[in-house]
């Protein structure tokens, strides 16, 4: 259990990702709110508890790969409470002059460590990482979050497959589970779900909890560190455009930016929560 | 060139893997459950612990070795060529290409000498979409020798390699000492009646052309491009200004392969004509190897015809 000190502490720097990616789509006039207010509790507690990264290009570094790369203003928006990235320089998101891509660039962006945008490949990528760390026998861990709409990709469980097939316990996947893709909800684009019963059966330890409860975020770490011989996934319910009323559950707010008067009534929310 | 002493070039793929894996523990191969006919079988039983077979997934294979190149590793991904290239086309492009990660692509049974499996394996499109490809380096080596210099050498180049290498045993045409170049053509002869393009299996090809066109006293040069990216602008040039004829010669579409490239540089140095011998824009068959090489004309007895009607 979080005390309250730390429960307010991650409260405080999720505000503020919320924030700087509310900015960041409405400077940029385009980028992705909705998936990336879904996963900013999970990074919150993984890049302010979980992983450890002494520096970007430690070796010894935990990884994480977004698969989910449209998501990138969440990413950005950690890395530069980080330290990591100036946070000035998240108002250049997406600008011609910029290095904060639309979607993550490893070669652009300390911090990032891996390309990513297409879809569906994230997972393979965690597994080479995973699969390097065990070749070298070195105690980094990687994590890897991919949507819950991207897990229709078929490569997805071609990579589920060996992460379990090599023992890649030192391998952890966070499904963000916000019921929402781009053409609708997921159950009636293209049903994915169960999500949890599919990991497990390719071999998968699964744990199904609340993604914006600190406290079930970091347990499910801590089971994913103790288990042996096998990954383990997180299926992290969520709410896609988590923390803005009018984007919450809200398919059209998956990629779009909000105009002047959506803007000020975002940082109001903010305020309120 | 003694045309009896053949091997083919996964063979020769196979067995330089397992001389590299010797000096550089970094070396990594992958296989999508091929590893007995792309030969990464020799190197599995020699480093079993650095070699993963991926299974029959070859999008998880070249992402797999992205993340694996990211921690320094040099992975080699190994499949048919159609598979590796064409299957796995967007996760070469944007997990490799773009993030220009030290991965190496070898893309064995490229071609149509692949024979009897038929057109659903012959890759005739792989040098033109690897080549597409920004920060990718395209090799196919003609013979034993060279395959084993290429695979040394895209070891010690940081960032995306592509190999085509071949199924059918081909003549083995360099001597062990020979030294190459990447980027930098091979020259045979000085002839000026005609310049001869070659790649890969139709390297052999086009010497056996050569010296059999000698006879009748028309004097023909042939180059191997064992590099088709970046292609070597300045041999193309002086052919071009030196011989009378030229033709390229690729068991490849002749759309968007060695031809291509070599007419982007005629069109764009030194203008010229420019006969594109290959695949002319269709799917291969099933059939023996060497039949099917006559059936889609690209044997030395074609090139010589070619050649033959310029000089009427
Ligand atoms: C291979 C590929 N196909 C399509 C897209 C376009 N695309 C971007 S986001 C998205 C929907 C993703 O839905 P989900 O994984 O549920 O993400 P989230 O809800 O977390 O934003 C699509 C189809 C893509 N980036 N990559
Ligand atoms: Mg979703």
């Amino acid at each position: 259990m979080l005390n309250d000190i730390e429960l307010q502490n991650f409260k405080n720097i999720a505000h503020n990702v919320r924030q700087s990616i509310i900015e960041m789509v409405y400077n940029a006039k385009s980028g992705h709110p909705g998936g990336s207010l879904s996963i900013t509790d999970i990074l919150t507690v993984l890049y302010f508890k979980e992983m450890n990264i002494a520096s970007p290009d430690d070796e010894n570094r935990d990884r994480l790969v977004l698969s989910k790369g449209h998501c990138s203003t969440a990413l950005y928006a950690i890395l530069a409470e980080k330290g990591f990235i100036p946070k000035e320089d998240l108002k250049t998101f997406r600008k011609i002059d910029s290095y904060l891509q639309g979607h993550p660039d490893m070669n652009k962006i300390p911090g990032v460590d891996m390309t990513t945008g297409s879809l569906g490949q994230g997972l393979s990528v965690s597994n080479g990482m995973a699969i390097a760390g065990k070749l070298d026998k070195k105690d980094y861990r990687v994590y890897c979050i991919l949507g819950d709409g991207e897990i229709e990709e078929g490569q997805i469980w071609e990579s589920a497959m060996t992460s379990a097939h090599y023992k890649l316990d030192n391998l952890c996947v966070i499904v963000d589970n916000n019921n929402l893709q781009i053409d609708g909800k997921i159950e009636e684009v293209m049903n994915s779900i169960p999500i949890d019963k599919k990991f497990e059966s390719f071999g998968f330890n699964t744990i199904v909890i609340n993604g914006h409860d600190y406290n079930q975020i970091l347990d499910a770490f801590e089971i994913a560190k103790q288990t042996k011989g096998k990954p383990t996934a997180i299926i992290a319910k969520t709410i896609k455009g988590k923390g803005i009323s009018y984007m919450e559950n809200k398919v059209e707010w998956h990629g779009k930016a909000p105009n002047d008067d959506e803007y000020k009534l975002a940082i109001q929310d903010l305020m309120n929560i | 060139m003694d045309i009896n002493n053949k091997k083919a070039t996964r063979q020769s793929y196979g067995e330089a893997l397992v001389e590299l894996g010797k000096i550089n523990e970094n070396i990594v191969v992958l296989d999508a459950d091929l590893a007995e006919a792309t030969k990464t079988k020799l190197f599995k039983e020699e480093f079993p612990d650095r070699f993963f077979d991926m299974g029959i997934a070859e999008q998880d294979m070249i992402s797999t070795s992205a993340g694996l190149a990211t921690c320094g590793k040099i992975p080699f991904a190994t499949s048919f060529a159609v598979f590796a290239t064409g299957r796995a086309y967007d996760q070469i492009r944007n997990n490799i290409c773009y993030p220009n990660l030290n991965v190496k692509i070898c893309g064995t049974h490229a071609g149509i000498t692949v024979g009897e499996d038929g057109a659903t394996h012959q890759m005739l499109e792989d040098i033109n979409i690897m080549r597409g490809l920004p920060n990718m380096i395209v090799m196919s080596p003609s013979d034993d020798i060279q395959t084993k210099w290429a695979v040394k050498e895209a070891s010690k180049i940081k960032g995306p390699v592509y190999i085509r290498v071949a199924r059918l045993a081909t003549p083995i045409i360099y001597d062990e000492k020979t030294e190459f170049e990447v980027g930098k053509a091979v020259m045979f002869g000085e002839g000026k009646d005609a310049t001869i393009f070659a790649t890969g299996t139709m390297v052999a090809e086009a010497l056996k052309a050569k010296e059999e066109l000698e006879k009748e006293n028309i004097f023909v040069r042939v180059v191997d491009f064992h590099t088709i990216k970046p292609i070597d602008k300045e041999i193309i040039i002086k052919c071009a200004k030196e011989t009378k004829k030229l033709i390229s010669i690729e068991e490849h579409n002749i759309i968007g392969g060695l031809g291509t490239a070599i007419s982007e540089v005629l069109v764009e140095n030194y203008p010229k004509n420019l006969v594109r011998m290959g695949m002319k824009d269709c799917f291969g068959k099933s059939g023996n190897a060497i039949k099917l090489l006559e059936y889609f004309k690209l044997t030395s007895k074609d090139i010589i015809k070619i050649v033959s009607q310029f000089s009427d």
